[in-house]
């Protein structure tokens, strides 16, 4: 993302301009933009014009609009965002007050208003717009007759694929129609990977399974490179890595990020470090209970007792329409900061960010125990 | 994996312990009850009502502790502990424990046993046969049925101390899914039944009562041809028993056997020899694998080949998927599934083991071996935990490549004290286990006594073919609705295509319908056959093929559960069960990401709700809503599956019951379904 443009007042409020230049961009502003914030950007309105002999023609024009957004929706694996909402300032076309509907675009500038920035939004633009963010992963998680080709940058996971074939089971005489299956299923990932891949952008290619899956279709992947003479494949042989994984599900992927050899080479996605904290919170629950607590009644006790050493909270939890609770987890993020603590922001579009999500969204591992909270009854009860 | 490392040190008897008292009044096995020892069938529903006796022992373990000297006190105490230590909070009451520990002189070894062979603590001997998980599961009451408001009562005057920490049951029926006019007759026949002081199915009218539901679906019943193969009752039903008895009588006894053990330990070269010694693999054959392995530079996999088949599997020298082959002891028919014992390939372990009636358990005798596969984090104790948890209660243990040892006694003697040890924490039973000295490459005391002289001065016990002969036969749950879990799908000789895996329960004849679950598909059954010989009929307890037809090839996929139409299991992806949990390395949250095992299905899920903790030794809900669970301990959960999926209620029916969880390759838990939501 590009910053044009930013005017914020001393109270928080004010507009910043950006120009989204990839998909991942599109996540961010999505986790910009709430419901009330006004937007501006070009966008194409369907005008109905009517002759001087009262015929009617509807053309397409473009035009630079302003809403009041009520309604935003993401389609995660498009990566686009739809903003909903009322007109408010005049236009040629539009009347005020009329409803239209924004499709943000690559590489088309948005200006954004907003009534109070906070901390939590402030740090989401600064993030977006990080030149220094690490480059592109593409990761395949197999099993016999299972696989995912995912997409990891430095915000996101994206499923591009998932093959999920039935490979009958050797019998007795017939282990043909489990070899023959096999190389089916073999052929449909590496399909899959060819067109879901961009070899330009994306700097390693982590091939993970149980077994001798990931050997087998390796092997079987260059045999047939070599075959076609598949230039792209051979030339990138290199990216690619093979690394153990417990199964072809997608949440193997944490596994396969905790990889030793994998976060070497990609020691500074986010992914790889959210997988690290939230280890982390589970290791402190287990050796030293009262220090690790999750929810947001016990965490923001845990806060008022200025314990939290480390914060782990969903940035689901900052896209909520209620004012009230998301202003509660920005001062929560702050007050953390404030008195010494480190806050992690997850992204839900990442592993484990989405197991994050199931535990409440919001966790923590405090500086000291506070076993009197363990008695405390957790807001579900 | 070090997270495996210490499983040594946990108690899982007192788990099995308590499953299995429970498992004593689970609907259909009360019949076992007399009289003269209900005293010792425990009932949860009484838990609240318990207090008197926990009194009445306190006085009489008082009176006994009185008699005895300070020493003899400390000792007491000191066995007690010790015994706790084997078995965890043992279900025996302190009293008699005391009365025990005097009976056989502080001889903790002889205690054990004794409470281990003791039926009226642990399961029932007499019908010992049949599968057995290791949890306690609400049983399912009727509130509708008189019968069973008189069982509530009569078990809260007699339970002991023991109770089980279900404070639900009675809703639990309201949450009984669409079926519920089938169930409720198959339940009515089966409490009074299962009551009856008398014992099993003697009155005529409970038997009655007992089959409508059973079996198949009435309407498909009724209309089907009316051949004189099929035993007519009187009321014009089929009674599948009698059927059963017509169509197998004669036939030996069919036992399904998995072999399981740590990677290396010689599954496949055992059962490949095995087969080659009782002339199930012709010579010519066995050439061809002695030459091309030579080639291969695997020649001491020979006998291993006759399992492995694949292509990978032969160049690699180790098992991936579970290998089948049959052959015949004096009185059973068996039917083995060769288990690879790779950590990765678990899932087609457990997939193979869910098939499973019994199994051998082979280890590797040669020094520094069998410690890694039993100590360090190898598949030995995870397998055979797996087993325990997934029904197979008889198991041989196969003490392999003793040769390495030159048939060393004492080396024999070591591995089966650890193993003992383990195997009754694991919640075997020590009848229930046998140990065998082998080789599997050399043939030694597979098929026949053995010839080494270093083995024969001192073995004087059977060889394993007739341990295997040995085993006893399981029950086969025929006359309950028809179910089948579908465990590989692939396309036949002729047109259609096949699904094969396990009846689970009830009887299924070529021409029937069946449902496809979870997706609700009709499909009818072309053809039927169990190891390439065709049938016209398939019982519960058969690993069968079925020829489908009026489906679609890609709308039948593993895991998927075959039922009788007019009685269709239940269909969810939400569900609660009562977990133990195994030696984990971090504890369990809400949200938590596991791999569901039930059947041959593997599916991705979440643990979405931890509804309480329950204490290990009794049952009983020992926290509400806790934070976390951690290693070892037993509690109730709610798991939601990535999609829905075909199970039942544990109480309902055992095989469709049970569900293992895994995380990152290793198994943390193991569950029965107590509600599907
Ligand atoms: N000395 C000796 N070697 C044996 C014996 N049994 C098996 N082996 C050797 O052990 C190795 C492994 O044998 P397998 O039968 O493939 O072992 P497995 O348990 O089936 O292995 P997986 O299926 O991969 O878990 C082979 O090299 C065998 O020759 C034995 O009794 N004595
Ligand atoms: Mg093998």
């Amino acid at each position: 993302m590009k910053l044009i443009h930013k005017d914020i007042d001393k109270g928080g409020e004010g507009s910043v301009t950006l120009i989204p230049e990839e998909p991942e961009d599109m996540w961010h502003a999505y986790n910009l933009i709430s419901e009330g914030d006004s937007v501006k950007s070009s966008t194409i309105r369907k005008v109905q014009t009517e002759s001087s002999t009262g015929s009617s023609t509807s053309t397409r024009v473009r035009t630079t609009l302003t809403i009041t957004v009520e309604n935003i929706d993401f389609d995660t694996q498009a990566c686009m965002l739809r903003l909903k909402g009322r007109n408010i300032e005049e236009n040629q076309y539009v009347k005020m007050g009329a409803y239209h509907t924004l499709d943000l675009e690559l590489n088309r500038k948005f200006s954004l208003w907003k009534h109070e920035w906070d901390s939590v939004s402030l740090e989401r633009i600064e993030l977006a717009c990080d030149p220094s963010k690490s480059a592109d992963v593409a990761a395949v998680v197999m099993q016999e007759g299972l696989a995912h080709v995912c997409l990891i940058t430095s915000s996101m996971t994206l499923i591009r694929a998932k093959i999920d074939v039935n490979i009958p089971r050797k019998r007795k005489g017939f282990v043909q129609q489990h070899e023959k299956g096999l190389i089916k299923f073999y052929d449909q990932v590496m399909q899959a990977i060819l067109r879901h891949v961009d070899f330009e952008i994306v700097k390693c290619i982590l091939i993970a399974s149980p077994g001798f899956v990931r050997d087998q279709f390796f092997e079987y992947m260059f045999q047939m490179a070599v075959k076609t003479d598949n230039k792209v494949l051979l030339e990138n042989k290199s990216k690619f890595m093979l690394v153990h994984s417990s199964s072809g599900f997608k949440h193997s992927l944490k596994e396969v990020l905790q990889d030793p050899s994998v976060m070497s080479k990609i020691s500074d996605t986010k992914a790889a470090g959210e997988v690290k904290a939230l280890e982390s919170f589970y290791t402190t629950l287990q050796c030293e209970p009262a220090k690790a607590f999750y929810g947001k009644k016990h965490v923001e006790r845990a806060n008022e007792a200025q314990a939290i050493e480390t914060l782990l909270i969903s940035d689901k939890l900052f896209r909520c329409d209620d004012v009230k609770l998301r202003k509660d987890y920005v001062n929560l993020v702050d007050s953390v900061r404030e008195s010494g603590g480190d806050a992690k922001i997850f992204s839900s579009m990442h592993i484990s960010g989405e197991q994050l999500e199931q535990l409440t969204g919001v966790a923590a591992i405090l500086r000291f125990p506070m076993p009197e909270l363990e008695d405390s009854e957790d807001e579900e009860n | 994996m070090a997270r495996h490392r210490d499983i040594r040190n946990m108690d899982y008897e007192d788990e099995y312990d308590a499953y299995d008292d429970v498992y004593g009044h689970s609907v259909d096995d009360d019949y076992y009850i007399s009289p003269s020892n209900k005293q010792f069938i425990y009932n949860r529903e009484s838990s609240r009502d318990s207090r008197f006796e926990h009194t009445e022992d306190d006085i009489q373990e008082v009176d006994e502790i009185e008699e005895l000297s300070d020493t003899d006190k400390a000792k007491l105490n000191s066995c007690i502990d010790q015994i706790k230590d084997i078995l965890g909070s043992t279900l025996v009451p302190r009293n008699e424990l005391v009365n025990l520990i005097m009976k056989y002189k502080f001889n903790i070894d002889l205690v054990v046993n004794a409470i281990l062979e003791d039926s009226r603590y642990s399961k029932h001997n007499g019908n010992a046969t049949e599968k057995a998980g290791p949890f306690v599961v609400p049983t399912v009451i009727e509130p509708s049925t008189t019968t069973s408001s008189v069982w509530a009562v009569a078990s809260a005057t007699t339970s002991t101390n023991i109770v089980k920490g279900f404070d639900v049951p009675e809703k639990e029926a309201e949450t009984q899914p669409k079926t519920v006019d089938f169930i409720q007759k198959d339940r009515l026949g089966g409490t009074p039944r299962s009551q009856s002081p008398a014992g099993r199915g003697q009155s005529p009218a409970s038997a009655r009562g007992q089959s409508p539901a059973s079996g198949r679906g009435t309407p498909l019943f009724l209309s089907s041809d009316g051949d004189d193969v099929r035993v007519s009752r009187k009321d014009g039903k089929i009674d599948p028993e009698a059927r059963f008895k017509k169509e197998r009588g004669d036939e030996k006894d069919h036992l399904y056997m998995v072999v399981i053990g740590h990677v290396d330990a010689g599954k496949s070269t055992l059962m490949g020899r095995l087969l080659c010694d009782l002339g199930q693999v012709n010579k010519k054959t066995m050439h061809k694998y002695e030459q091309e392995s030579k080639k291969l530079g695997k020649q001491s996999f020979m006998y291993a080949w006759v399992l492995d088949e694949t292509g990978e599997e032969r160049n690699r020298g180790i098992t991936m998927d579970v290998g089948r082959y049959q052959f015949e002891t004096k009185t059973k028919e068996v039917t083995l599934l060769d288990a690879p014992g790779h950590k990765d390939f678990i899932p087609n372990m457990i997939s193979g083991a869910g098939q499973a009636d019994v199994g051998v358990l082979v280890v590797d005798a040669t020094r520094g071996e069998f410690e890694t596969g039993f100590d360090l984090g190898g598949q030995t104790r995870e397998h055979a935990l797996l087993v325990r948890s997934l029904g197979v209660t008889q198991l041989a243990v196969v003490i392999n490549k003793l040769d390495t040892v030159s048939w060393s006694k004492d080396r024999f003697e070591e591995i089966v004290q650890k193993l003992k040890t383990f195997l009754k924490q694991a919640g075997f039973k020590e009848n229930d286990v046998t140990f065998v000295p082998c080789s599997g490459l050399t043939g030694q005391n597979l098929v026949k006594p053995p010839t080494e002289n270093e083995l024969l001065e001192w073995y004087k016990g059977p060889c394993l073919l007739e341990v295997i002969d040995k085993f006893r036969a399981p029950a086969r749950p025929i006359t309950k609705p028809f179910k089948f879990s579908v465990n590989d799908v692939f396309k036949g000789t002729g047109t259609g295509f096949c699904v094969a895996g396990r009846v689970e329960t009830g009887v299924l004849n070529t021409g029937d319908k069946v449902l496809v679950c979870p997706n609700k598909d009709l499909a009818a059954v072309k053809s039927l056959a169990i190891e390439e010989v065709s049938k016209v009929v398939v019982f519960a307890g058969d690993q069968a093929t079925v020829t489908l037809s009026g489906i679609e090839m890609q709308n039948v996929s593993v895991g998927n559960i075959l039922c009788d139409p007019g009685n269709p299991v239940q269909v969810s992806s939400r569900f609660e069960a009562r977990i133990v949990i195994f030696n984990i390395a971090v504890p369990i949250t809400k949200g938590y990401s596991v791999v569901l095992h039930h059947q041959s299905l593997v599916e991705p899920a979440v643990i979405s709700k931890l509804t309480s903790q329950l204490n290990k030794s009794n049952g009983e809900v020992q926290k509400k809503h806790p934070r976390f669970l951690s290693k070892n301990s037993s509690a109730i959960v709610e798991i939601s599956v990535s999609k829905p999926i075909a199970l039942e209620v544990y109480s309902e029916c055992k095989e469709l019951g049970r569900v293992m969880l895994r995380v990152g390759g290793a198994t943390i838990a193991a569950g029965l379904v107590t509600k599907v939501l």
